[in-house]
C-alpha cells in the first residue's frame, strides 16, 4: 500500500505533502493537551505497537490472511488526533529507517494511510456510537464499520490522486472499480481484525479505549450504612465543540462523496465505455498534467458527472482543510508559543 | 526481526557517507529524489546517469550490494502494478511479441519502475548509513516539531521491545497449538495483539511517570551540540546537485 517515489508527479506529491503537513500540525495542536498529560512515551509506544502489528498476519478466512493498516483501530484506541500523529510517525519511520514508501511520496502516504483512514474511521465510529446502545461494548461494531469504510475511502482518494497526478491514462471507471473493489475486500479483512483486536482490549482494559471513554458505566458505591452513591469515571479531555463539528463535516463530505461514487462505479460497463473514449483523447493530447492539477482534472476527469463530482468533492474538502489548517496554524503559533513559555516557567 | 528492529537497516561500517551529519543526508536524499521524480520519463539517459550516481553512493558508503538488492523487495507491490499498466492503459496500441499493449502504458510502467527503484535505493543508502538516533537528531535540526521528535524517539527506542514482546507472545500462542493458519485461530492471534496494545499502553504510562520523576520537561538533552559545517553540507549535497543538473538538462532537452 506504500506509494513509492515517482508514482505521482511532483505537483501532486508536493500538494499532498502540504496537506499531510497541515493535518499533522493541526493534530499536534489538538493532541497537545493529551500529550502534555500522558507524555510522548505513550504515543511513541502506540506507534511501535502499530508498526509491530502491521507485520502480524491474521487469518481472515477462506485460507487467506491479511495484515492491519490500523488507522481506524488506532483512532478508536487513542483518539483521532494522537492517532494521526501515531500513523504519521509509523510512516515516517518506515520511509526513513526501512526505505518503505518513497520520501517524496511521504506526504501522499501520510494523507492516505495516516489521515484519511484515521479521520474516516473515527468519525464513522463516533456517528455509529450515537445510534448504538450506550455501552462500552458498542465500540466494537462501531469501529468495525469504521475500519471497513476507511479502507475503500482511502483507495478512492488514491484513485482521485491518480487522476490528478498519475503518469499514465487509465480509464477512471476501470481504476476506481478495481481499486475500490479490491479494497472493499481489504477493508473486510481490516474490519475483522479490528473487531477481534478491539474486543480483546475491551475485555481486559475497557478504560483504555478512547472512543468509549464517555460510555463507561458509573461506579456505584455502597457505604456501611447501605447508602449508595455514584461516581463518574474520569471524563476524557473534552474536545472543543467547534473542532468536533468541523471534523464531522469533513467526514460527512468525504463519506457522501465516497458513497456516491461507489454507487456510480457499480456500473462499470457504461463507465468503461466513456472512460475508454475519453482516455483515448487525453492520451493523444500528451499527459501535460503538471500545469494546473485541478483544471486538468476537470478536463481529463472522465465525463461521468457522479464520479468526477465525488472526486472533486473529496479533493475540494482536502484542499480546503489544508488552507484552513495553514491559517489556523499561523494564527495560533504565537499564542501556543506563549503558552509553552508560561508552562516551562511554571514547571 | 527480534533485537534488530530498533536499529532500522543500519549497516555498521565506517565510510564518508556514514560520517556525514544526518540532516545533510536527509536534505540530500530529498533533493535527489525530487530531481529524479521531476525528470520526464522519456529521457532515458538521465535515468542511467542517476543510476551511476547512486551506484557511486552505494560504493562510497561501502554497502554490500547483495543487501541493497535484498532490501529492494519492499517495492514488490508496485512492481506488480507497473507490470499491469501496459495492459490496462488506453492510448495508441503497439504490438510486443504478438500482444497488443498500450504505448503510454509501457512508458508509464517504465516511469514507475525507474523512479520507484531509484527512490528506494537512495532511501536504502540513507537508512543503511545512519543510525536511528542520528536520524532523530537530524530531524530535530531540521525543525521537525519537538512533540513529533519525542514521539518518534520513543517509538524507535521501544520498537525492539514491542517487537520482542510480540515475538514471545507468538511463541506462547503457537505452543498452545494456535499456529495462526486457520480462521479459527483468529481469536487467539487477535487476543495476543489486544494484549500487546494493553502492555504497550501501560509501558508508555510507566515510562512517562519514570521520566517525569527524573525531571523530563518534554525535550531530551542534546548530546551532539554542533551543527553541520559548511564543507559537510557541500560534500553531502554534491551528488544531489549533480542530480538536479541532470534533471534540468533532461527537462530542457525534452522540450
Amino acid at each position: 500500500m506504500h506509494v513509492p517515489d515517482g508514482f505521482f508527479d511532483a505537483p501532486t506529491s508536493i500538494a499532498t505533502g502540504l496537506i499531510a503537513a497541515g493535518a499533522v500540525g493541526f493534530s499536534l495542536q489538538r493532541a497537545n493537551r493529551e500529550i502534555r498529560e500522558t507524555g510522548p512515551a505513550l504515543a511513541g509506544l502506540t506507534a511501535a505497537f502499530v508498526f509491530a502489528v502491521q507485520m502480524v498476519n491474521f487469518p481472515v478466512g477462506a485460507g487467506t490472511s491479511g495484515h492491519l493498516l490500523g488507522g481506524a483501530l488506532a483512532a478508536a484506541l487513542v483518539g483521532p488526533w494522537t492517532a494521526v500523529l501515531v500513523m504519521s510517525t509509523v510512516l515516517l519511520v518506515q520511509g526513513l529507517l526501512f526505505a518503505d514508501g518513497g520520501l517524496t511520496a511521504l506526504g501522499t502516504n501520510i494523507t492516505l494511510m495516516g489521515v484519511v483512514t484515521v479521520i474516516v474511521g473515527y468519525f464513522v465510529t463516533r456517528a455509529l456510537l450515537k445510534a448504538l446502545p450506550k455501552r462500552v461494548g458498542s465500540v466494537v461494531p462501531a469501529t468495525t464499520v469504521g475500519a471497513l469504510i476507511s479502507v475503500p475511502v482511502a483507495a478512492l482518494c488514491f484513485t482521485g490522486l491518480y487522476v490528478i497526478g498519475g503518469a499514465v491514462d487509465i480509464p477512471l471507471g476501470k481504476l476506481a472499480t478495481a481499486m475500490v473493489g479490491w479494497h472493499i475486500l481489504v477493508g473486510l479483512g481490516e474490519a475483522v481484525i479490528t473487531a477481534a483486536v478491539l474486543s480483546a482490549v475491551v475485555a481486559t482494559r475497557p478504560d483504555l479505549v478512547y472512543a468509549a471513554r464517555h460510555l463507561q458505566a458509573d461506579l456505584v458505591l455502597v457505604d456501611a450504612d447501605g447508602n449508595t452513591s455514584t461516581v463518574s469515571p474520569d471524563k476524557p479531555i473534552a474536545a472543543k465543540p467547534a473542532g468536533r463539528s468541523f471534523g464531522v463535516g469533513v467526514a460527512a463530505t468525504l463519506l457522501v462523496a465516497g458513497v456516491v461514487s461507489l454507487f456510480a462505479s457499480a456500473h462499470p460497463d457504461g463507465l468503461e465505455f466513456v472512460g475508454a473514449k475519453l482516455g483515448f483523447e487525453s492520451a493523444a493530447k500528451d499527459s501535460a498534467v503538471a500545469g494546473s492539477p485541478l483544471a486538468d482534472y476537470g478536463v481529463s476527469g472522465i465525463g461521468n458527472s457522479q464520479v468526477s463530482g465525488a472526486l472533486a468533492g473529496i479533493i475540494g474538502v482536502l484542499v480546503t482543510i489544508a488552507v484552513g489548517l495553514a491559517i489556523a496554524k499561523i494564527a495560533s503559533l504565537r499564542s501556543s508559543a506563549r503558552a509553552e513559555q508560561t508552562d516551562l516557567m511554571q514547571s | 526481526m527480534s533485537g534488530s528492529a530498533g536499529d532500522g537497516l543500519l549497516v555498521v561500517v565506517d565510510s564518508r557517507i556514514h560520517r556525514l551529519p544526518a540532516q545533510v543526508k536527509i536534505v540530500a536524499l530529498f533533493v535527489f529524489v525530487l530531481a529524479v521524480v521531476s525528470t520526464p520519463a522519456g529521457v532515458f539517459w538521465a535515468f542511467a546517469l542517476y543510476a551511476v550516481l547512486l551506484a557511486a553512493c552505494v560504493a562510497l558508503a561501502k554497502l554490500p550490494v547483495a543487501t541493497v538488492m535484498r532490501r529492494l523487495a519492499v517495492e514488490t507491490p508496485f512492481l506488480v502494478f507497473a507490470l499491469v499498466l501496459p495492459f490496462v492503459a488506453t492510448g495508441p496500441q503497439i504490438d510486443v511479441l504478438g500482444v497488443s499493449v498500450s504505448e503510454s502504458g509501457i512508458l508509464g510502467s517504465w516511469n514507475v519502475l525507474a523512479k520507484g527503484t531509484l527512490g528506494v535505493v537512495a532511501a536504502i543508502v540513507l537508512s543503511a548509513s545512519t543510525a536511528p538516533r542520528e536520524l532523530l537528531a537530524g530531524l530535530e535540526r531540521l525543525r521537525l516539531p519537538s512533540t513529533l521528535v519525542a514521539i518518534l524517539s520513543f517509538m524507535i527506542r521501544y520498537l525492539s521491545v514491542v517487537s520482542d514482546d510480540l515475538h514471545r507472545m507468538r511463541i506462547a500462542r503457537e505452543s498452545r497449538g494456535y499456529a495462526g493458519g486457520r480462521a479459527g485461530h483468529l481469536k487467539a492471534v487477535a487476543g495476543g495483539v489486544g494484549a500487546l496494545f494493553v502492555r504497550s499502553f501501560e509501558r508508555g504510562e510507566r515510562v512517562h511517570l519514570a521520566m517525569q520523576s527524573r525531571g523530563y520537561t518534554g525535550r531530551m538533552p542534546q548530546l551532539a551540540t554542533s551543527g553541520a559545517a559548511r564543507n559537510q553540507w557541500l560534500e553531502g549535497l554534491t551528488i544531489s546537485l549533480l542530480a538536479v543538473l541532470i534533471a534540468v538538462t533532461a527537462r530542457v532537452a525534452s522540450l
